[in-house]
């Protein structure tokens, strides 16, 4: 047995409400990390599992404090200590990789000084030992150059250096316990996938023990020896990490598995109804009682404990866990999508479509010049049929929402055209649009948060677009809206609330009420479900596609996730740097051949399955331009060529699968070397 | 970064431009003009006319602009008409008297603002917090001229502590100025620090909610340390702009002041000249006030700028 270097006792974090009651957001937590091992918490948004994880530091954020029970390290009470004591032990002891590093760095200060901070305050060395530690901090996270890092503002790193920095500044004390708060979360799959591999490095090379906390299970999966299951404050599931991934026995971690969209299965992936309870709303019983399908009488007077299933090596905190382990041989059925009602009948039509955020010096735009020879987004064709999905994936600044918006207006095209039902040439300017076009194209934002009006009640909010478009009023605009919101399965009692009353999936529903609202005949889906938890993704992209069944709506859906495009779409673009590298119906782009950039992204997705290990075949380099001329992916693919590459703009070549990819290897040969690997 | 400093300088100008502009202009459509006001009854025939020659009030407004404006350019601003000489020589000692005020409020009460900003934000909700927070609201909720009229009834006339009016002349040296200008100060500094540390309190209380500081707690930084290394730098950077902001909106406060205590300093010209219909003087007021309003927002930004690693990297690029 390994020795325990941090104990939880029976901890209880909680806040006192207006009205004076306490209310807990941790209940009586109890588990061990012991040396070397990593352990995954996993939970949704409101779970307390950053709350846990900052606990495990004596930290406690601001409004909170900790009810009964302690955190034990090194045989002290890390809760119980006074602030000079725990400044030894944190970053020294226990360090924090935080989930944001951008926010997380202070931005005036240069990383050289930040990293030196921490090995002032942690170690005896000289200045000039801590310089070269500097350095050599910064090459084990494996960042190019060091002393020049070292000399740069945060602000002047991409997302996925800086996040390499706070794993440098974390480990200049050379601590025990490493607690990490999401730390690839907002990454580009590429460069999460880098920094998971580079964790899993420095667990093995330094034996420190690490807390993973996140709602990722694809990324739980990767790097814990253990996952611990939280929900709504409690330990519902605690074992090893294959058995929980593999056989989860509580019905939560089960349906939250089910729920995750997967590359290996099309369709859509089951959704769990109903969100967690608010923090001091459930009093007695099960906290998943409301959403568990297992649920009987007992589970709502009683809460069940948590129960030590000896055979497993699991914890469990359910009445009716047996029942699930029965359930086993049950394979994932995800829901089959209804492809049939697709014709070859275009409804949208991108012709050589190119963008550019440059603005033109006055000069040049009198005398009509055209000075940016390199745009955002350039020969971007494609067509979308009527009732189809098309799936714009890439990773950031690839130019998928520029599309998004230039095709609803709100961005003018530089060159090329946008047509719209048969043919007809949209104008790139907004205000030359008549009404019909604007309501024939509708748009949900990622975040519904900043897109619904926190001012307006969900009533005024969907009332909008039919007053607008249809100038409905009084009874005929009640009764509307009223079966808008059953459309998206909300009661009638939405209508007065106000959207920081909703939950974050009710919120994106009401968006989507509002989309549906203008009758359209295209929606475009800015990452729609990218701010949601998993089980609320599942139920949107469940919604979004029952939606489409019904009213033959066709959707641009944008999306960073490939396992989420693989679930709702028909057709995939997938975009590097603006410019387009394949095209095709969904079930052949995941096949090989593909492009080497699909095979790059493809191979970086994380699945919440121990044995699925991600292939990194690429560096994740940030490119800030695309280059001026040859393939868009040259700076970055595994496959060059060589000068080819490098001045020739690649050719289209058409699969046998229908998928056709903007490549100068031969398709053939690319097939053959990608089933080789 | 250099042609950025040009800019601003250039943007600067241009608006100094427009307020002669509207001053002239609206110089130019109120009724009556230099010489009526000047001569009064005797506004009429020979003498009228005299006095447009004299004053060159007789050639077209456009004219006059040009020439009064390459004059300004020249620094010099005319003739006053009340004063009977150079607006040069009127100006010179006012602006010093008013600089001296407003030098002395500023030295007061920036840095007191600054302290008790930090204090309140880092004891917030505790009574240092509440306490000093309920003397600047307070502070801020009474006119200079309430202000001022209630520390001369308490200090001058009731203790008889200080003299209540300045009865100086307006070249006295600094010294003998001292004892005149402290409860001048006083009023004006009151509302200003109370402004700025309010500013400052809530710049500090959203620093040090940032993750950035929850990071350095977690890292074990001591909290002095981590307060003057990772809260104040970036707490302090919005405060620059308002802090200009304020001296520049001080500027007002010192007219209000100037008049109660009868101080000879820029504020009482501005209103003595508008009485007296001087309109020569009430234009370069107009110019000189508009400068150094300008001046220090353009010193402000710039100080924002040096001072802001985000956006000097930025600007380098470019």
């Amino acid at each position: 047995m390994k020795e325990i270097i941090q104990k939880v006792r029976n901890l209880s974090v909680g806040f006192k409400s207006q009205k004076g009651h306490e209310i807990s957001i941790l209940k009586n937590i109890t588990t061990n990390i012991k040396k070397g091992e990593t352990v995954g918490i996993v939970g949704e948004s409101g779970s307390g599992k950053s709350t846990l994880a900052l606990a495990m530091m004596g930290y406690v954020k601001q409004g909170l404090f900790t009810m009964e029970g302690e955190c034990i390290f090194n045989s002290s009470n890390l809760l119980a200590m006074g602030n000079r004591d725990l400044e030894k032990i944190r970053g020294r002891k226990i360090a924090m990789i935080p989930q944001n590093a951008g926010q997380s760095l202070t931005p005036n200060l240069k990383i050289g000084y930040q990293i030196d901070e921490a090995l002032k305050l942690h170690t005896n060395l000289s200045k000039n030992e801590r310089d070269k530690k500097i350095s050599e901090l910064l090459n084990k996270v494996r960042l190019p150059s060091p002393e020049t890092i070292a000399l740069r503002y945060p602000h002047e790193l991409s997302g996925g250096q800086q996040q390499r920095v706070a794993v440098g500044m974390a480990l200049a004390g050379n601590p025990d316990l490493l607690l990490l708060d999401e730390p690839t979360t907002g990454l580009d799959v590429t460069t999460q996938a880098h920094v998971l591999e580079l964790l899993n490095f420095i667990a093995k090379d330094t034996g420190t023990s690490m807390v993973y906390v996140s709602h990722d299970l694809g990324a739980i999966a990767q790097v814990s020896d253990r996952i611990i299951v939280m929900y709504s404050g409690e330990i519902v599931l605690e074992g090893p990490a294959r058995d929980i991934l593999k056989q989860p026995i509580h019905p939560y971690t089960y349906g939250l598995l089910k729920s995750i969209p997967k590359l290996s299965l099309a369709g859509l992936p089951d959704s769990m109804p109903g969100s967690q309870p608010q923090p001091g709303a459930k009093t007695k019983g099960c906290s998943f009682y409301d959403r568990c399908n297992l649920a009987e009488d007992k589970c709502k007077k009683n809460s069940p404990n948590l129960e030590y299933v000896s055979e497993l090596k699991t914890s469990v905190r359910c009445f009716n866990y047996k029942k699930i382990i029965e359930k086993k041989s049950e394979k994932q059925s995800n829901i089959k999508r209804n492809e049939k009602n697709i014709k070859i009948n275009e409804i949208l039509n991108l012709t050589d479509v190119s963008i550019s955020y440059a603005k033109q010096k006055l000069l040049d735009q009198i005398l009509n010049k055209i000075t940016d020879t390199n745009p955002t987004v350039k020969d971007i064709n494609i067509n979308i049929n009527k009732g189809e999905t098309l799936a714009l994936v890439g990773e950031s600044g690839s130019g998928k929402s520029t599309i998004l918006k230039s095709i609803a207006g709100l961005l003018r095209t530089k060159e090329g055209s946008i047509k719209f039902d048969q043919g007809r040439v949209l104008s790139n300017d907004l205000k030359k649009r008549n009404s019909s076009d604007l309501r024939a194209i509708q748009l949900i934002f990622q975040n519904p948060d900043e897109s619904l009006n926190p001012n307006h009640t969900v009533e005024e909010i969907l009332a909008q677009p039919l007053k607008l478009y249809f100038g409905l009023s009084g009874e005929e605009l009640k009764k509307n809206i009223i079966e808008l919101l059953e459309k998206v399965r909300l009661g009638k009692f939405y209508m007065t609330r106000y959207p920081r009353q909703l939950s974050g999936g009710e919120k994106q529903r009401v968006a989507v009420a509002r989309a549906f609202a203008a009758k359209p005949d295209i929606i475009l889906c800015d990452e729609v479900t990218s701010a949601l938890d998993v089980s609320v993704q599942a139920a949107v992209l469940n919604l979004l596609q029952k939606l489409k069944e019904d009213f033959g709506t066709t959707y641009v859906f944008v999306s960073h996730d490939l396992a989420v495009v693989r679930a709702i779409s028909d057709r995939v673009a997938v975009l590097y740097q603006g410019r387009l590298c394949e095209i095709g119906p969904s079930k052949n782009v995941y096949k090989f051949p593909s492009h080497p950039y699909t095979e790059v992204l493809l191979g970086a997705v994380l699945e919440p399955d121990p044995d699925i290990k991600p292939k990194l075949v690429a560096e994740d380099i940030v490119e800030d331009k695309p280059p001026e001329k040859g393939c868009c992916f040259q700076g970055r693919c595994p496959r060059i060529l060589g000068d080819k590459c490098k001045n020739e703009t690649p050719p289209w070549q058409i699969g046998d699968n229908g998928n056709a990819i903007k490549c100068h290897i031969n398709i053939k040969d690319l097939e053959k070397k990608q089933n080789g690997n | 970064m250099l042609f950025l400093i040009i800019k601003r300088i250039l943007l600067g100008l241009i608006t100094l431009f427009i307020v002669s502009l509207i001053t002239f202009v609206g110089t130019e459509i109120l009724p009556g003009d230099a010489c009526t006001t000047y001569l009064e009854r005797e506004a009429y025939g020979a003498a009228l006319e005299a006095c447009y020659k004299r004053l060159g009030l007789d050639i077209p407004a456009y004219e006059r602009y040009l020439s009064w404006a390459y004059n300004v350019i020249q620094g010099d601003f005319g003739y006053s008409l009340s004063g009977q000489m150079p607006i040069n020589e009127v100006l010179g000692p006012r602006i010093k008297n008013s600089m001296v005020l407003a030098s002395a409020a500023i030295i007061i009460g920036i840095p007191l603002a600054l302290v008790l900003g930090i204090v309140t934000a880092l004891w917030r909700d505790k009574l240092p917090d509440i306490t000093i927070s309920t003397i600047t609201i307070f502070a801020m909720t009474i006119p200079e001229f309430i202000s001022a009229t209630l520390l001369i009834l308490i200090v001058a006339i009731w203790l008889q502590w200080l003299p209540g009016i300045v009865i100086v002349p307006t070249d006295v040296t600094f010294f003998e100025l001292l004892p005149n200008i402290i409860l001048p100060v006083i009023s004006i500094a009151m509302i200003m620090t109370a402004h700025m540390a309010r500013m400052v309190r809530s710049s500090v209380i959203q620093v040090m909610a940032t993750d950035y500081v929850q990071m350095a707690i977690l890292k074990g930084v001591p909290y002095w340390k981590m307060v003057f290394k990772h809260v104040l730098p970036n707490a302090l950077l919005p405060a620059i702009n308002v802090v200009a902001l304020t001296i520049a909106w001080l500027l007002g406060g010192v007219v209000v002041t100037e008049v109660v205590f009868n101080y000879p300093g820029l504020g009482r010209l501005v209103i003595e000249s508008i009485s007296n219909r001087d309109l020569p003087t009430v234009q370069a007021l107009a110019i000189i006030l508009a400068s150094i309003y300008v001046s220090i927002n353009l010193i402000a930004d710039l100080m924002t700028l040096m001072l802001n690693p985000r956006l000097k990297s930025l600007q380098i690029r470019k």
